[in-house]
């Protein structure tokens, strides 16, 4: 048990540090995009989601469950949608002479 | 013997890794939107894996909520540019209510027998989900303007407000010492939803950006906790990229604004600020007409166009567009300098640019922009005040001293589109409007730009 939230805790703070350097080199040209796609990203706790409405443990856990899912699912599809149309929208230059 | 569990699990490491892959490719244009795609594949590879898991019994809701929310998430995914705001708000507030409820359900399931670990990060999962859920609903208000973006402030607001987390906290520390105590749990998702609305009621407009940031690192930081409830490592991580990233950009934010955190979380900082002196009154300003504006342009080399929030409220990007195609047909070399903060979140102006197909390569960001001010014929100021006002660099009683700009005044001229001269969003007369190169533009920025346009294309019909 407690072996198993050391090991959470390595995985939080290895993740967050990953995050601050690979972030940090993001350009600010993308800083929008940037927040959809992490908001696109934070949207897998579907996956918890998902196990409570499916386990039917309790018609209060499939309810929330469920609602869960769909609010997860519409950041998903909404998320993953919006940052492709944007990055479609950037282009370089032609180009001149 | 291959478990399924172990399928399970690699799934979830396979995410992981492209989910960071998706991050760093996000790094440059020509490469984010592979970085869109290894995310889309990390996100579809996780959820099939998930969908194997033993415990599930019931398919039937899953599906629906999945058609369901599918359904929902498209239109959101096809909004408008300028609408980009209201709708990463509001997906701050969907993520948080996901965080939320599963929190719930799983306290509910587990009760009265909840390790006291679990039951701290799962009050600080639902405390953080539920204030977030509601914040973000303001803030998407305030944005869509539903709600008065004016701040509401009152005596003893921050008071109020801090005492009602000092509660929350204290009866989860009630819930962590017995969680047999099932009667105290609602407590600790009611007051932090009214708490949440509290907090973003004294936040101006112009705050958004660091708000909507702050959010985002909230959101984040509430799926990583729902990551250490469920054991899910997965959820760790990109609830952890996520608050990452809302972090890193709200430090931006606060830094582009001159401003602390804590300041613009307690300072409700919109409020017009009334001016002692009118001295300035007395200063005259110099005008010109499209014609003279265009005959400006047509003899300069290098241009720096300025574009503020003001140019999007006017519609007049694609005018801009049409401007920029006009010059650079001439042979004149036009970029853009884009604060920080020259929109309603984070990098909205350059989306707003790159939607009217303005190529990414001539929006410069605020060092690059200042590093070639100084050599430009003509800044070009379309709608953008504040980030202008040369006293933040040099007038040390002015309020936003200290707030990085961009040096319009170092051009060789100075053009501003202005309706009139009133004053900017914090209420601060602006000194680059009377100095001797600078060259007041008086109209509408959409209309104003394409009378110069049409100057320029020589199609004049006045």
């Amino acid at each position: 048990m407690d072996g198993d939230l050391l090991t959470s805790l390595y995985v939080f703070l290895l993740a967050g540090f990953i995050g601050f350097e690979v972030i940090r080199r993001v350009s600010p040209l993308l800083h929008t995009p940037l927040m959809s796609l992490t908001n696109a990203l934070d949207a897998i706790a579907v996956v918890g989601a998902i196990i409570v409405a499916g386990e039917a443990k309790s018609t209060l856990a499939t309810v929330l469950g469920t609602i869960a899912i769909v609010a997860a699912t519409s950041n998903l599809v909404g998320g993953f949608l919006i940052t492709d149309r944007m990055l479609g929208m950037f282009k370089a230059s032609t180009p001149r002479k | 013997m291959i478990r399924t569990e172990h399928v399970v699990e690699l799934t979830y490491l396979t995410a992981t890794v492209l989910f960071i892959l998706a991050l760093k490719w996000m790094s440059s244009p020509s490469t984010a939107r592979r970085g869109v795609r290894v995310g889309e594949v990390g996100m579809v590879l996780a959820i099939a894996g998930t969908l194997l898991h033993r415990e599930i019994t019931d398919y039937t809701w899953i599906a629906v909520a999945l058609v369901l929310g599918t359904i929902i998430g498209v239109p959101l995914g096809l909004v408008r540019m300028t609408a980009v705001p209201q709708r990463t708000a509001l997906s701050h507030a969907f993520g948080a209510l996901c965080v939320t409820l599963v929190g719930t359900a799983k306290f509910y399931l587990q009760a009265p027998s909840v390790p006291r670990f679990t039951m701290a990060v799962l009050s600080l999962e639902v405390i953080l989900g539920s204030l977030t859920f509601t914040g973000s609903l303001m803030a998407a208000g305030k944005l869509q303007e539903l709600l008065p973006q004016r701040p509401i402030t009152y005596r003893g607001q921050n008071l109020v407000n801090l005492s009602l987390l000092a509660l929350a906290v204290l009866i989860a520390a009630g819930l962590v010492d017995d969680p047999g105590r099932t009667w105290l749990f609602p407590w600790i998702i009611l007051i932090p939803l009214v708490f949440g609305v509290l907090m973003i009621i004294p936040i101006g407009g112009a705050d958004m950006p660091t708000v909507i940031s702050l959010l985002n690192s909230y959101a984040g930081l509430s799926a990583a906790a729902m990551g250490f409830v469920l054991d899910n490592k997965l959820l760790i991580v990109a609830g952890a990229l996520d608050g990452a990233s809302g972090f890193i950009l709200s430090v931006n934010m606060s830094k582009a604004m001159n401003r602390s955190f804590t300041n613009v979380l307690f300072g409700a900082f919109g409020q017009e600020q009334i001016r002692p002196d009118a001295g300035d009154e007395a200063q005259t300003v110099k005008s010109a007409t499209a014609e003279e504006a265009a005959d400006i342009l047509e003899a300069a080399s290098k241009v720096m166009i300025v574009p503020g929030y003001g140019m999007a409220v006017a519609q007049a990007q694609h005018k801009v567009r049409e401007l920029y195609d006009a010059l650079t047909r001439r042979g004149v070399d036009v970029k853009f300098g884009i604060h920080p903060v020259a929109g309603r979140m984070p990098g909205h102006m350059n989306v707003l640019l790159a939607e009217a197909d303005i190529p990414y390569d001539r929006l410069l960001d605020l060092d690059e922009a200042n590093a070639e001010l100084p050599g430009a014929d003509v800044a070009l100021v379309i709608g953008a005040n504040d980030v202008t006002n040369p006293s933040a660099r040099n007038d040390a009683s002015s309020p936003i001293h200290g707030m990085p700009i961009l040096d319009v005044d170092k051009a060789r001229t100075v053009m501003v589109i202005k309706r009139s001269l009133s004053a900017g969003f914090a209420g601060i007369d602006n000194p680059l409007y009377y100095l001797d190169h600078t060259i007041m533009l008086f109209g509408d920025a959409r209309s104003f730009v394409g009378e110069i346009v049409r100057e320029l294309t020589g199609g004049s019909k006045h």
